[in-house]
C-alpha cells in the first residue's frame, strides 16, 4: 500500500494550521502575514505532491486510507481516502490557494492576516471534502467551507457584499439541510454506519432511493450550480474579492459535482437512472439558456460567472449519460474549469485593481497599454471557448463525443456551446481588449507586474499542458470511473 | 522511430519553433530580445526547412499509405485511443508542398509589405504558427488531430484578421470569422462524434476500412425515421467544410477577412486555410463515396457558391474584395468537383488555385503598397507604367484564373467543368451550368480589375478631388498617394515572390495533370466508387484529345474558352472603350445592383436574425427568467414570504393574558370537537 505517512491528513491540516496562525497576525505585521501565508500555501501544495506521485493508477480502491474513531457514540469516523475521481482535486485546490495568496499580495491592505488565513483554512476544508469517506465528516467539511467564504465575501467584498454573502450562505445552507436528513436515514438504514462506501452497497427500494437522490440533489445542484438554482453565483462572484471568485469558481463549485459522483450515483443508482432525463435536461438548459444569458452581460464578472454555470452544465451532462467517455469528460472539465475560470477571474481582477470597474463598456483597447496582459486574456478567453490544445477543449470534446452516442439531439444542443462559448468570450475580448484606446483611464493603465505575470503564467502553462497532453490526467481516472459505472449499472432495489 | 519519421516530425515543428521564438522573444511579452532581423530570419528559416524537407520527401518518393505513425497518445477514453500522429501519402505530400511553398513566399514578401508596421515581429510569429497548424491539419492520421489543426488555423486566422486591432472593422471581422467558423465546427464535431459512435475509432485507416460495412446502416435521428448513417455523418462533416472553405451560406466571413494584412489574405484566405475543407472532404472520400445524398448536397452548395459569389465580384471597388469574391467562387468550383466524385480534380484545382490566387493577392498587395494603402480601384489606372513586374505577374495570375489554355488554371478548371458534365449525381446539371456561366463571370470581374488597375487613365488625383477634407489631414498620406505623387515598383522581397509564384501559375497544370488526374499519383489516398464514373470519363476525354498538349489545343475551341474570351472582351469594352456603359447599366438595373452591393442582404439577415436574435433571447432569459422569476419570485419571494409571515405572526404575541386565554379556550374547543367527531 502506498500510505507510508498520513499524507491526506497532512494535506488537510497543514494549510489549516498555517491559516489559524496567520489569522492572529494583525495589520501592523501585514508583511509577515503575507509571507507566512505564502509559506503555508506552498507547504500545502508540497503536501499534495506525494498524493500525486505515490498514487497507484489502475485500481479503483481507496488509497492513502486513514481511519480513526472520531465520535464513538454515533460511530462517526475520521475516515479519509482518495481514488482516481478525487485525486486531482487535492493538488488543484492547493495550487489555486497558492495563486490566490499571491494574487492578494498587494491588493489586500486591510485585515491581511484574516484574509490570507481564511483562504488557507478554506483550502484545507475543501481538501477535506474531497478526502472524506465518512458521511458525517464529509458533511462537516462541506458545511464548514461556507464559513470562510461567507466571511471573505462579506468582509472584503464589493458594495453589495452583505446581500451577496447572505444569499450565498442561505442558498447553499438551505440546499444542504436535507442532505443531513438523508444521511441520518442512511445511517439508520445501514445499521449505524456513516461510511460512504457502506452506503454504496446498501440496498434501497426505488422510492427511497429517489428521496435520497433528491435530498442530495438539492445540496449539490445549488453548489454546482445547476439551473434553476444558480442565481446566487453571479451575485456572489460580482461582490466577492478576486481571490474569493477564483476559489469559488475553481474549487467550490466542484464540491457539488464531486458529490454526485461520491453520493448520488452510487448510493441511489436506480434513482439516478430513473431521473437521468431530468438531470440531462437541466444540464442542457445550463448550456443553452445560460450561454445566451452570458452573451448579454455587461459586467465582466457576471459574464464569467454565467459562463461557469454553462461549463458546469457540461460536467453534470457528462455524469448522467453513464458512459466512460462522458463521465471522464465531466471530471476533466471540472479540473480544466478550475484552471480557466480561476484565470479569467484573475484577469478581471487585474483590470479591476487598476480601473475599479467591471463594466465592459468602461474598457476598450486595453491591448494598447497592457500588451502582455492582453496576450494572457486572449489565451484564457480562447480556452474558455474550448479551443483545442487548451484544457477547455478536452472535457467538452469528450462530453460531446459521448453525447452523440447517447442521443444525437443531446449532442446537438450541447455542441451549441462551440458557438455560444466563443460568442460571449470573444465578444467580451473584442470590447475590452481590442480597439483603439477608449478613454483616458485605459490610456493610463500599466501592464501587469512580475507578480501578476507569474500567476497568470502558471495557469497558462497548466491550461496548455492539459490541452496538449491530457493523458496523465485521465489515466488515473479509468479504474475508478469504470468501477463507478459498473456499480451504477447494477440495481440496488431487489438485493 | 525511423529516420523518415523523425524527418517528417521536423516538418510541422520547425515553423512552430520559429513562431514560439519570435512570438515570445520578439514581442513585448518577454521583452523584445529579438530585433526585426532576428525575428524574420528565424521564422523564415523554420518554414524554409519545412519546405526543403517536404520537397525532399516528395522527390525521393518517401510517402504513401504506409507512412502512417503515431507521435503520442493524447488521451484514452473508453478504450478508444485519441492520438497525435501522421499519415503522409500522396494527398498529404501535395498539400505539404503547397502550404510550405506559399508560406515561404508569403514570409519573404512580408519583409517588404509589413516593413513599416510596429507589429512586424508578431506578424511573423503568427504566420509561422499558422504554417505549423496547417501542416498538422494536413498531416493528421486521425480525426482528433484534424480537428486540432482545424481549430488552430481558425485561431491564427482570427488573430491575423484582427492584426490591426485598433480598427473597429478588423475586430468586427475577426469575431465574425471565428463565430461563423464555429457554426461550421458545430456540424463538424457532430460528424466526428458520429464517426466515433459508430466506427469506434478516430483513426482514418480503421474508419475507412469499416466504412463499406456501414454503408447501408440507418440511424433514427427523429423517432420513427431511418436516416442513412453515412449521409448524416458526411453532411455533418461537410458543414465543417462549409465554414472553413466559405461555402454558401457560411461564406459571409471571408470577404470581411480582407481586413487583415494582405500577406495573410494570400496565405490563409486564398491559398491554404480556406482549402482545408476541400482537403478534408477529399481525405474523407471513402466515406463520401458511400452517400449520394451527401455528394448531391456538396455539389449543389458548391455550384451556388461558384456562381453567385462570382456575381458579387463584379460590383466591388476594393481590389482585395474582388480577389476575395473570386476566391469564394473558385472554392465553389472545387466543391463542385468534390460533389462530382472528382476528388483529385478538386485538390488539383486547390493546388493551381493556391499558386495563382496567392499571386493575385500578393500582386494586389504590391499595388496597394504602390498606392500607399489606397485599395479603391477607381483611383488607380495605368499602373503598368510604374509597376511593370507587378503588372506582368498579375496578368499571368489573371490569365491563369480565367482558364486560358496552357495556364495552370485552365487544366484544373476545365477538368472541373468536364467532371460536372459527366456526373450523374442529382443536381449535376445545375452545377454544370453554374460552373459554365461562372467562367464568363470570372473572366469579366478579373479583367475589370485588371483594366481598372493597370490600364487606362491615371486616376490617382481623383482621390483628392473626391475627398477634399482628407487632403489637409496629415493622416491621409497613409491611405493614398500624396497629391501629384506617382506609384513605384515594390522592393525585391515583394516582387521576387510574385515571380516565383507566377512560374507555377503557368506551368504546374501542364506538368502535373497527367499523373495527378489521369495517372495513379494519388493511389489509394483517394477512393472513388465504381458507379461514380465522372472521373473515368474525364480521363477518357483527356486521352482522346491527346493528353496535356491536345487538351489545351482543344481548349481553344470549346465553350468555356469562348465564354472567358467574351468576359475579357466585355470587360475591355466596359472599362476601356466605353466607360459610360457600366454606369448606364447600373442606373437601369438599380435594384439588381443594390442587391449585389448588399451581398444579397445575407450579412444584414445574419446580423438581425442570428446576432440580434441571440442577444434578444439572452436578455429576455436573463431579465425575465433569472432576474424576475427565479430571483424575484422564488428566491427573494420566499425571503419576503418569511418576512411577511413573521410580521403577521407577530400580532399574535400581544402580551395580553386574556388574548392568550381566549386562544387556549378556542383551541380546546377545536380539539374537543375534532376528537368528539372522530368517535
Amino acid at each position: 500500500m502506498n500510505a507510508t505517512a498520513p499524507f491526506l491528513s497532512i494535506a488537510i491540516w497543514v494549510p489549516i494550521f498555517f491559516g489559524i496562525v496567520v489569522l492572529f497576525v494583525d495589520d501592523k505585521n501585514a508583511k509577515l502575514a503575507r509571507s507566512l501565508a505564502l509559506v503555508g500555501a506552498l507547504a500545502g501544495l508540497l503536501a499534495t505532491v506525494p498524493v500525486m506521485t505515490e498514487f497507484v493508477a489502475g485500481t479503483a480502491k481507496m488509497q492513502f486510507v486513514e481511519k480513526v474513531l472520531w465520535v464513538e457514540r454515533f460511530n462517526m469516523q475520521y475516515y479519509l481516502g482518495v481514488d482516481g475521481i478525487s485525486m486531482w482535486f487535492l493538488p488543484l485546490t492547493a495550487l489555486i490557494t497558492v495563486i490566490v495568496v499571491i494574487a492578494g499580495w498587494e491588493v489586500i491592505e486591510q485585515r491581511v492576516g484574516q484574509y490570507m488565513g481564511s483562504f488557507l483554512i478554506l483550502s484545507g476544508l475543501m481538501i477535506g471534502v474531497f478526502c472524506a469517506l465518512d458521511g458525517a465528516l464529509f458533511y462537516v467539511f462541506f458545511e464548514a467551507t461556507l464559513i470562510p467564504m461567507f466571511i471573505i465575501i462579506g468582509v472584503w467584498g464589493g458594495q453589495n457584499r452583505v446581500y451577496a454573502a447572505l444569499k450565498f450562505f442561505l442558498y447553499t445552507l438551505m440546499g444542504s439541510l436535507l442532505t443531513l436528513v438523508a444521511m441520518i436515514y442512511l445511517y439508520t438504514k445501514s445499521g449505524g454506519s456513516w461510511e460512504i462506501l457502506t452506503w454504496h452497497t446498501l440496498p434501497l427500494p426505488l422510492e427511497a432511493q429517489k428521496l435520497v437522490f433528491i435530498a442530495f440533489l438539492l445540496a449539490f445542484a445549488v453548489k454546482v450550480p445547476m439551473w434553476p438554482v444558480h442565481t446566487w453565483l453571479p451575485d456572489a462572484h460580482v461582490e466577492a474579492p478576486t481571490g474569493g471568485s477564483v476559489v469559488l469558481a475553481a474549487i467550490m463549485l466542484k464540491l457539488g459535482a464531486y458529490g454526485f459522483l461520491r453520493f448520488s450515483l452510487p448510493i441511489a443508482p436506480d434513482a439516478s437512472h430513473a431521473l437521468d432525463g431530468f438531470m440531462i435536461t437541466l444540464s442542457l438548459i445550463a448550456v443553452v439558456y445560460i450561454g445566451l444569458v452570458a452573451l448579454v452581460q455587461e459586467d465582466m464578472k457576471k459574464l464569467v460567472a454565467y459562463s461557469s454555470i454553462a461549463h458546469m452544465g457540461f460536467v453534470t451532462l457528462g455524469f448522467f449519460m453513464f458512459s466512460k467517455i462522458g463521465m471522464e469528460g465531466g471530471i476533466v472539465q471540472m479540473i480544466s474549469h478550475g484552471f480557466i475560470s480561476g484565470a479569467m477571474f484573475l484577469c478581471i481582477g487585474v483590470l479591476y485593481d487598476r480601473m475599479h470597474s467591471r463594466k465592459i463598456a468602461d474598457y476598450g483597447g486595453v491591448v494598447n497599454t497592457m500588451p502582455r496582459f492582453a496576450a494572457f486574456f486572449v489565451l484564457f478567453a480562447m480556452a474558455n471557448s474550448g479551443l483545442p490544445a487548451t484544457s477547455g477543449f478536452v472535457g467538452e470534446f469528450m462530453v460531446i463525443l459521448g453525447a452523440v452516442k447517447y442521443n444525437f439531439w443531446v449532442a446537438f444542443l450541447a455542441a451549441t456551446t462551440l458557438i455560444f462559448g466563443a460568442a460571449y468570450s470573444l465578444w467580451m475580448v473584442k470590447r475590452t481588449i481590442f480597439g483603439d484606446i477608449a478613454n483616458d483611464h485605459v490610456r493610463a493603465l500599466t501592464d501587469i507586474n512580475a507578480r501578476e505575470f507569474s500567476i497568470l503564467a502558471i495557469l497558462a502553462i497548466a491550461v496548455i499542458w492539459m490541452g496538449v497532453y491530457p493523458h496523465p490526467f485521465t489515466e488515473v481516472m479509468h479504474a475508478s470511473v469504470n468501477e463507478l459505472l459498473a456499480h451504477v449499472a447494477q440495481s440496488k432495489v431487489g438485493k | 522511430m525511423t529516420d523518415l519519421q523523425k524527418l517528417l516530425i521536423v516538418i510541422p515543428f520547425a515553423p512552430l519553433v520559429g513562431a514560439a521564438l519570435a512570438g515570445l522573444l520578439g514581442t513585448k511579452f518577454l521583452g523584445n530580445v529579438f530585433g526585426r532581423r532576428m525575428s524574420h530570419t528565424i521564422t523564415i528559416l523554420g518554414v524554409a526547412v519545412s519546405f526543403a524537407l517536404s520537397l525532399y520527401v516528395f522527390v525521393k518518393g518517401m510517402y504513401g499509405a504506409d507512412v502512417n505513425f503515431t507521435l503520442y497518445t493524447w488521451l484514452v477514453a473508453d478504450g478508444v485511443k485519441f492520438q497525435i500522429g501522421f499519415l503522409v501519402d500522396a494527398l498529404t505530400v501535395m498539400m505539404m508542398l503547397v502550404v510550405t511553398f506559399v508560406s515561404l513566399m508569403v514570409h519573404v514578401y512580408t519583409i517588404g509589405y509589413m516593413h513599416e508596421d510596429e507589429g512586424y515581429n508578431r506578424f511573423f510569429a503568427y504566420i509561422s504558427l499558422f504554417t505549423f497548424a496547417m501542416l498538422m491539419l494536413v498531416m493528421a492520421n486521425n480525426f482528433t488531430q484534424l480537428f486540432f489543426g482545424w481549430e488552430a488555423v481558425g485561431l491564427v486566422s482570427y488573430l491575423l484578421i484582427g492584426f490591426w486591432f485598433k480598427r473597429p472593422t478588423a475586430t468586427y471581422a475577426n469575431l465574425k470569422a471565428f463565430l461563423v467558423n464555429r457554426v461550421g465546427d458545430f456540424g463538424f464535431i457532430l460528424g466526428i462524434g458520429l464517426v466515433l459512435a459508430y466506427f469506434g475509432s478516430m483513426d482514418y485507416v480503421t474508419v475507412f476500412k469499416a466504412a463499406p460495412g456501414l454503408a447501408t446502416k440507418t440511424i433514427e435521428i427523429m423517432p420513427g425515421t431511418a436516416w442513412s448513417l453515412m449521409s448524416v455523418t458526411c453532411i455533418c462533416l461537410f458543414i465543417g467544410a462549409m465554414g472553413k472553405s466559405a461555402q454558401f451560406p457560411l461564406h459571409v466571413w471571408l470577404p470581411d477577412s480582407m481586413e487583415g494584412p494582405t500577406p495573410i489574405s494570400a496565405l490563409i484566405h486564398a491559398a491554404t486555410m480556406v482549402t482545408a475543407g476541400i482537403f478534408m472532404v477529399a481525405r474523407m472520400s471513402p466515406l463520401f463515396e458511400l452517400s449520394n445524398t451527401a455528394l448531391s448536397f456538396v455539389l449543389v452548395i458548391g455550384a451556388i457558391t461558384a456562381l453567385f459569389m462570382g456575381f458579387l465580384g463584379i460590383v466591388q471597388n476594393d481590389i482585395k474584395r474582388v480577389v476575395a469574391y473570386s476566391t469564394l467562387s473558385q472554392l465553389g468550383y472545387m466543391t463542385v468537383a468534390l460533389g462530382a466524385s472528382a476528388y483529385s480534380v478538386a485538390v488539383f484545382h486547390l493546388m493551381t488555385h493556391a499558386f495563382f490566387k496567392a499571386l493575385l493577392f500578393l500582386g494586389a498587395g504590391s499595388v496597394i503598397m504602390g498606392m500607399h494603402h489606397n485599395q479603391d480601384m477607381r483611383y488607380m489606372g495605368n499602373l503598368k507604367k510604374y509597376m511593370p513586374i507587378t503588372w506582368i505577374t498579375s496578368l499571368i495570375g489573371s490569365l491563369a484564373l480565367i482558364g486560358t489554355p496552357f495556364f495552370a488554371g485552365f487544366y484544373s478548371k476545365d477538368s472541373i467543368i468536364e467532371a460536372a458534365h459527366f456526373s450523374s449525381i442529382p443536381g449535376s446539371t445545375f452545377a454544370y451550368y453554374a460552373v459554365l456561366a461562372g467562367v464568363f463571370v470570372t473572366a469579366f470581374y478579373s479583367f475589370r480589375m485588371y483594366f481598372l488597375v493597370f490600364h487606362g487613365k491615371e486616376r490617382f488625383d481623383d482621390f483628392h478631388k473626391d475627398h477634399p477634407h482628407d487632403a489637409h489631414d496629415d493622416h491621409a498620406e497613409h491611405h493614398s498617394l500624396a497629391k501629384g505623387d506617382k506609384p513605384h515598383e515594390s522592393p525585391w522581397v515583394v516582387w521576387l515572390p510574385l515571380v516565383l509564384l507566377a512560374i507555377p501559375s503557368v506551368v504546374v497544370g501542364y506538368l502535373t495533370i497527367g499523373p495527378m488526374l489521369h495517372g495513379d499519383f494519388f493511389g489509394s489516398a483517394i477512393y472513388v466508387a465504381r458507379e461514380h464514373t465522372a472521373m473515368k470519363e474525364t480521363t477518357t476525354m483527356f486521352m482522346q484529345h491527346g493528353k496535356e498538349m491536345g487538351m489545351a489545343m482543344h481548349g481553344f475551341m470549346t465553350l468555356p474558352f469562348f465564354l472567358a474570351l467574351a468576359g475579357v472582351v466585355t470587360a475591355y469594352v466596359f472599362y476601356m472603350v466605353k466607360p459610360e456603359i457600366p454606369a448606364a447599366i447600373k442606373a437601369k438595373f438599380q435594384s439588381i445592383h443594390t442587391l449585389l452591393d448588399n451581398k444579397y442582404y445575407l450579412d444584414r439577415f445574419n446580423e438581425i436574425v442570428f446576432a440580434g436574435g441571440a442577444r434578444l433571447l439572452g436578455s429576455g432569459l436573463w431579465k425575465r427568467g433569472d432576474v424576475a422569476v427565479i430571483d424575484g419570485l422564488i428566491v427573494n419571494g420566499s425571503a419576503k414570504t418569511v418576512g411577511w409571515f413573521a410580521s403577521v405572526v407577530r400580532y399574535l404575541q400581544t402580551g395580553y393574558v386574556y388574548h392568550y386565554a381566549f386562544a387556549m379556550i378556542l383551541g380546546m374547543f377545536v380539539l374537543l370537537t375534532f376528537f368528539g367527531l372522530r368517535k
